[in-house]
């Protein structure tokens, strides 16, 4: 009984020093980050355009562009992922065939971004002849966010009743009826928690990026989807390249300007979890 | 009253994606931007380029890429980019991959990159250096080994050198690596580094021991607190001191060298890439010594700009491209061979 007791505080213990360490390496890295930048962030920082002199360089471009990345990738991502996911978990076998395609998804969900940036590369910018354009560069990052979108969604599938599937179809409903009146509403709240994923991914994403081809100055806000752009990691990443303290600085701003739309775009996407399942409740 | 919450949430989605799907035929041939991509280490001139431009006339798009020097011939030559810059001139390979690609160029010397190698006022001792003691001081076999001025040179005094170098992350130190140690990027790695080409002159400044090497610029604006070393390209030849004649003329060898912007001659006809284009060669003059360029003398200058105007194709260095003692001057008919 003592042994068992011991071992159960003993466990307790390093979970509690491990979460420390987790906490304090990122509280180190964020405070380092504030440190050097929050002096350089203000509305000229957000609203300025590239420049050679580190003072006056601004963000807006890259700022821009990492929006427009992340809605156009959503929306390409997003219907053929849930769609993907209905068709494999509601109307797909359980059959070998299932499976093959269930391993691939979870082996895709793992290849490193670089691989997504050639496919992307050789299939949007040279064979589709789409160039460094915003929809090369949303394409790519909707191939990487795909295959997690369609993972979580199957989870968020699968967690639904049998029991609320069966009282829809015995009330007479199509399988369609039931999968998009019941099953995917039921599903709602865990389908954005894996988007919220997704979503967190690809805005950090650089590789796939500077393999596409995207732009080191870019002194414009991209007009529509045809627009060549540059995006924040690529910024920082430009900015970190460059000799004097000043960039230095400005990529430190650029990365606690990245966190706070990371913020945001995860507290939006948490908000309406909430507010749908809240309404689910009532 | 749960299906209409998720109707318009996917509706959304599904209209915007369709949205996107009906202007996703062929893509609309709107190139109001002039393009640029190729080396790192042209840049900030190009960048410096875009943003006076940009200042003069607000209403135009230029966008720079940084894919390096061989990346940017390489989609010059495919025919969709408008300018590649350059840290070296074209080769002949690459030449000939435009021509069958039936893209024809206007090759612009834009400006010279130099590198000084320079030691403390007070060092008396050194008088000048052969590029085979920079590559012995310099590879990476020489860390932790050589670390006295007497082991670089008998006759040198028996004292430690302080060596201060190029970063990384520099063009530099690409350059200085590649022409010195004979690989890109192969150094040792026990010296005082820093992109910041003013933190090694003040390493160099404050250090009677000290050896280090920047862009010729940063010399230039901190004369009287360094010593350049005179270079022996070959153990016979004669030691060349870097100053702007040494540089421009190419007699300061290996540690100088032009840097080019080649332009899509069909591009050209664009009135947007044609003044963008123009406004550089005229004014890259005003910001290169800012930027740590040696800029073109007038003469050359000139011969640059009425090239551009002429619009004449081809390289200068054509056909005997590892010649690199050849000054543009004489490549550009300037002076007698």
């Amino acid at each position: 009984m003592i042994g068992a007791r011991r071992l159960d505080g003993l466990v307790h213990g390093l979970g509690a020093s491990v979460l420390v360490l987790a906490l304090s390496a990122l509280g180190l890295l964020l405070w380092d980050v504030v440190h050097d930048g929050v002096g350089r962030v203000s509305w000229a920082f957000l609203t300025g355009y590239p420049s050679r002199r580190a003072a006056t360089a601004g963000i807006l471009p890259a700022l821009a562009g990492s929006v427009w990345l992340v809605v156009m990738a959503t929306a390409m991502a997003l219907p053929v992922g849930v769609g993907g996911a209905v068709a494999l978990e509601e109307y797909g076998s359980r059959g070998r065939w299932a499976r093959l395609i269930e391993i691939n998804i979870a082996n895709l969900a793992g290849v490193p971004s670089i691989i997504y940036g050639l496919l992307g590369l050789g299939l949007f910018v040279r064979a589709l002849r789409l160039e460094h354009s915003l929809v090369a560069g949303a394409a790519t990052l909707a191939l990487l966010m795909l295959p997690l979108v369609i993972i979580t969604t199957r989870e968020a599938l699968r967690s639904v009743p049998v029991s609320l599937r069966e009282a829809s179809l015995a009330l007479g409903a199509t399988k369609w009826q039931t999968t998009w009146h019941q099953v995917l509403p039921d599903a709602l709240p865990r389908l954005l928690t894996g988007l919220i994923l997704a979503v967190s991914r690809i805005v950090g994403e650089t590789a796939p990026l500077i393999v596409i081809g995207a732009l080191a100055y870019v002194p414009f806000v991209p007009d529509g989807p045809w627009s060549s752009f540059t995006a924040l990691p690529i910024q920082i990443f430009a900015w970190l390249a460059r000799p004097g303290t000043g960039f230095r600085e400005n990529a430190a701003a650029g990365i606690l300007v990245l966190l706070v739309v990371l913020l945001i775009t995860n507290s939006v996407a948490i908000w309406l979890r909430d507010r749908s399942s809240r309404r689910r409740d009532a | 009253m749960r299906r209409s919450r998720l109707l318009p949430a996917c509706g959304l989605v599904v209209v915007s994606t369709l949205a996107l799907a009906a202007c996703g035929g062929p893509p609309a041939p709107v190139r109001a931007v002039v393009t640029i991509d190729g080396s790192s280490t042209v840049y900030p001139l190009t960048e410096a380029m875009a943003e006076e431009y940009h200042r003069a006339v607000p209403d135009t798009r230029v966008t720079i890429g940084v894919a390096g020097t061989g990346g940017g011939f390489r989609r010059l030559c495919r025919g969709n980019l408008d300018v590649a810059t350059a840290s070296r001139p074209i080769a002949p390979a690459e030449a000939a991959a435009c021509r069958t690609a039936g893209v024809a160029f206007v090759e612009l010397p834009v400006a010279y990159d130099g590198i000084t190698v320079a030691v403390h006022p007070s060092n008396t001792w050194v008088d000048a250096l052969g590029v085979e003691e920079l590559r012995r001081l310099w590879r990476h076999e020489a860390q932790g080994r050589l670390l006295r001025w007497s082991q670089l040179r008998p006759g040198f005094p028996d004292r430690e050198i302080h060596l201060f170098g190029a970063g990384a992350d520099s063009g530099t130190f690409d350059y200085f690596t590649g022409v010195i140690t004979g690989a890109p990027r192969d150094s040792r790695g026990d010296y005082t580094a820093s992109e910041d080409d003013n933190t090694l002159v003040q390493g160099v400044a404050g250090d009677p021991g000290a050896l280090g090497y920047f862009g010729f610029a940063y010399f230039e604006a901190n004369q009287e607190y360094l010593r350049a070393v005179p270079i022996r390209l070959r153990e016979d030849g004669p030691a060349v001191l870097p100053t702007r004649d040494t540089i421009r003329s190419g007699e300061y060898q290996p540690l100088a060298r032009p840097v080019f912007v080649y332009v899509n001659a069909r591009s050209l006809d664009r009135p947007d890439v044609r003044a963008f284009v123009e406004y550089y060669a005229t004014h890259v003059g005003d910001v290169a010594n800012d930027l740590g360029y040696v800029p073109l003398d007038d003469r050359v200058h000139a011969a640059i700009r009425a090239r551009l105007a002429a619009r004449q194709t081809g390289s200068l260095y054509g056909v005997e491209a590892a010649a690199p003692a050849r000054t543009l001057a004489a490549r550009l008919g300037l002076d007698p061979p």
